[in-house]
C-alpha cells in the first residue's frame, strides 16, 4: 500500500467516525444537559446548575404515578412471563412432545408476525369485551402474549443445556415434576430467568403503543404516555419537567442494559429485541 | 446469533410424563392463543365488517366483504401512505441503518479502546432509551426556533418537521435503529479471516474491491438476516406517530399511523382492521423468509 493511499484511508475513517459520534450525540446533549438546567429551554446548552427540576416532578400530579404503573405494568407481565415460560420451557425441553420443535417455531414466527400494529384494532376490542381497558392487567396480558413465545424459545435452550442427571436422582427418591422443577431446574436455570425477567421489564417498561391505546385513564397510563402527553397537550410544554421526567424514566432502561450485558454478555440474543 | 450451544441434555428417558408437559405447558399456550393468536384471527373477520367505534354501525356491524379492501385500494390516503411506507423502510432500515451499521462496525473492526466504546455506547444509546423520550429529545432538537440543529446551522426558524416530515423521520430511524445492524456487522466481520483480507490487500486490492470479494462472501447470510429483520420492524414502528403524528396534511403517514388515525382515531374499526390484515401478510412473507434463512444456515436446530 503506498504511504498516500494509508493517510488518506486513516484521514478518511478518523472524519466518518467524527461525523458518527457527532451524529448521534447531538440528540443526546439535551438530555444530558436540559435536567439539570435552572432555566431549561429547547436548546442543548452548559446547564446553569440545579436540581429544583426533579422538585417540580413532585408538583405534577401524573409525574411520579405514571412511573409507579410503569413498574406495577413491567414487574407484572416480567413475572407472568418467566413463570409461564419456564413451566412450558421446561416441558418442551424434557419431555417428548410430537411436532414440539413446529410448535416452537410457529409461535416465534407469530410474535413477531402480530405486532402491535398490525394487532390495534382487535386488540383494543378483545380489551373493551373483556372489560380489560383502563386496567394494569389488560396491558400485563396484551404485552405478555406477546413476549410469551421468545422467552419459551430462549428459556428451552437455556433448559437444553442442563444436564437431566440431577433430576433424575430427584426423580427416584420420589420428588413430583413441579418438586423437580421448584428445587433443581430452577436454581440451574437462574441465570436465564434473569435474563428473561430483565428483558421483559425493559421492553414493557418502553412500550407505548398498547397502553395508549388500551388506558385512558391518566391515573393508570405508564410513563410512556404520561411523556408524550406532556409535550403534546396544548400550552407550552413544561421544559423543566419533561427533561427531568425523560431522564429519570431512562434512567432503569439503561441501568438495566448494562447490567445485563455485564453479567451475562448477552448483546443481542436471536434479535428478539422487540 | 450467539446462541448457547452446549450440548444437548441426554433425551434418552423423558423427565416429564406427557400429562405433566401438558398442564406445564397449557397456561402459556392460553395466554398466547387468547391474545396473540385470537387477535390475528379476528382482523381477518373485522375487516370483512364496517364495525365502527360508535354509531349504528358499532351497535349491528354488517359483513361487507371485501368492500374494505376495494376501498382503501381506491383511496388516495391509503396509496400515499403506502408510497410513503415505501420509502421509510427503503430509505431508513435498508439504506440507512444497514450501510451506515455495516460502516461503522467496519471503521470500527481492528479498534480497541475508548474511541470504540464511546461510539458503540452512543450508537446502543439511541437505541435502547425509550421511545417517548427520543421523540421528544428529535423534537427538540429540530424546534422551529430555539432547536439545536437550526442554532449550530445558523438556519434560525427552519421547520424541519413541518416542511420536510418525511425526511426528518427517515432520519430519526436511521439514528434508531442502527444499534442493531452494526453489532450484526460487528460479530459477523469476525468471521472473516484476517490472512484474506491481508492477501488482498497485498495483492493491490481497493477497500471496494476487498469487500466485494473478499467479506461480502464470508458476511452474506449475516445480510439477509439483517435487511429482513430490519424491514420487519421498520415496516411496524410506530414511534413516528410520538414524532409527527403523520402530520402535517398526512405527508408522513406511514402504515402504522394511518392505521391508527383510521381505526383508533376516527374509529372506522373495521377499515383499520383490512389495512392491518395487509400489514400482516407483509410481516409473514418477510418472517417466513427469514425462518428459512434460518433453516438453512443451520442456526435453528432443524428438529
Amino acid at each position: 500500500m503506498t504511504p498516500v493511499r494509508h493517510v488518506l484511508g486513516t484521514l478518511g475513517r478518523a472524519t466518518f467516525l467524527a461525523l458518527v459520534l457527532g451524529f448521534f450525540a447531538l440528540p443526546l446533549l439535551w438530555l444530558a444537559s436540559a435536567p439539570f438546567d435552572a432555566h431549561p429551554s429547547i436548546t442543548a446548552s452548559v446547564p446553569d446548575f440545579t436540581l429544583a427540576n426533579f422538585r417540580a416532578l413532585l408538583d405534577n400530579p401524573y409525574a411520579l404515578g405514571s412511573l409507579r404503573n410503569s413498574l406495577i405494568q413491567a414487574c407484572g407481565s416480567a413475572a407472568l412471563v418467566v413463570t409461564l415460560a419456564a413451566l412450558a420451557a421446561y416441558a418442551l425441553s424434557r419431555a417428548r412432545v410430537p411436532g414440539r420443535d413446529a410448535l416452537l417455531y410457529v409461535l416465534l414466527l407469530l410474535s413477531s408476525v402480530v405486532t402491535g400494529t398490525a394487532a390495534m384494532v382487535p386488540l383494543f376490542e378483545l380489551a373493551t369485551r373483556l372489560n380489560l381497558i383502563d386496567t394494569h392487567l389488560g396491558v400485563v396480558l396484551t404485552l405478555s402474549g406477546g413476549l410469551l413465545p421468545a422467552a419459551i424459545f430462549i428459556l428451552k435452550d437455556f433448559m437444553d443445556a442442563t444436564p437431566t442427571s440431577y433430576e433424575e436422582s430427584a426423580r427416584v427418591f420420589g420428588a413430583s415434576p413441579g418438586q423437580v422443577l421448584r428445587h433443581v431446574v430452577i436454581p440451574l436455570v437462574r441465570p436465564g430467568l434473569a435474563t428473561i425477567a430483565v428483558w421483559a421489564v425493559a421492553n414493557v417498561w418502553g412500550s407505548f403503543l398498547q397502553p395508549f391505546i388500551l388506558l385512558r385513564d391518566p391515573d393508570k397510563a405508564p410513563g410512556a404516555v404520561i411523556l408524550y402527553t406532556l409535550y403534546t397537550e396544548g400550552g407550552a410544554p413544561r421544559l423543566d419537567v419533561i427533561s427531568a421526567f425523560s431522564l429519570l424514566y431512562s434512567l432503569p432502561v439503561v441501568v438495566m442494559y448494562v447490567f445485563v450485558s455485564r453479567r451475562y454478555g448477552f448483546r443481542f440474543h436471536g434479535g428478539i429485541k422487540r | 446469533m450467539a446462541r448457547l450451544r452446549h450440548d444437548r441434555a441426554d433425551m434418552s428417558a423423558p423427565m416429564v410424563s406427557g400429562k405433566h408437559s401438558l398442564t406445564f405447558v397449557v397456561p402459556a399456550l392460553v395466554l398466547i392463543g387468547v391474545f396473540l393468536v385470537f387477535p390475528a384471527l379476528w382482523t381477518v373477520y373485522l375487516g370483512l365488517t364496517d364495525y365502527r367505534l360508535t354509531g349504528l354501525a358499532a351497535a349491528d356491524p354488517r359483513v361487507v366483504g371485501a368492500a374494505n379492501y376495494a376501498e382503501a385500494l381506491g383511496d388516495e390516503r391509503f396509496r400515499t401512505s403506502l408510497w410513503l411506507t415505501v420509502q421509510f423502510v427503503l430509505g431508513s432500515a435498508v439504506l440507512g441503518q444497514a450501510v451506515l451499521g455495516f460502516a461503522i462496525a467496519w471503521a470500527l473492526r481492528d479498534r480497541r479502546g475508548p474511541l470504540k466504546s464511546v461510539t458503540e455506547g452512543l450508537v446502543l444509546l439511541a437505541w435502547i432509551l425509550p421511545s417517548s423520550v427520543v421523540a421528544f429529545l428529535w423534537i427538540a432538537l429540530l424546534d422551529r426556533d430555539g432547536g439545536t440543529l437550526n442554532a449550530i446551522l445558523h438556519t434560525p426558524g427552519f421547520a424541519w418537521l413541518l416542511d420536510h416530515p418525511m425526511a426528518s423521520i427517515i432520519v430519526f430511524n436511521v439514528w434508531r435503529g442502527t444499534a442493531f445492524s452494526m453489532m450484526l456487522y460487528g460479530a459477523a466481520l469476525e468471521n472473516v479471516p484476517p490472512s484474506h483480507l491481508e492477501t488482498a490487500r497485498l495483492a493491490g486490492a481497493s477497500t471496494l474491491q476487498q469487500l466485494r470479494d473478499v467479506v461480502l462472501p464470508h458476511i452474506k447470510g449475516h445480510v439477509l438476516t439483517n435487511l429482513l429483520l430490519i424491514t420487519l420492524w421498520t415496516f411496524n414502528d410506530f414511534t413516528a406517530f410520538q414524532l409527527t403524528a403523520g402530520g402535517p396534511d398526512g405527508r408522513s403517514e406511514i402504515l402504522p399511523v394511518y392505521i391508527y388515525n383510521v381505526a383508533m382515531s376516527g374509529g372506522r374499526l373495521g377499515f383499520g382492521a383490512a389495512v392491518s390484515f395487509l400489514v400482516l401478510v407483509v410481516n409473514l412473507v418477510l418472517a417466513f423468509a427469514y425462518l428459512r434463512l434460518l433453516r438453512s444456515r443451520g442456526e435453528v436446530r432443524p428438529s
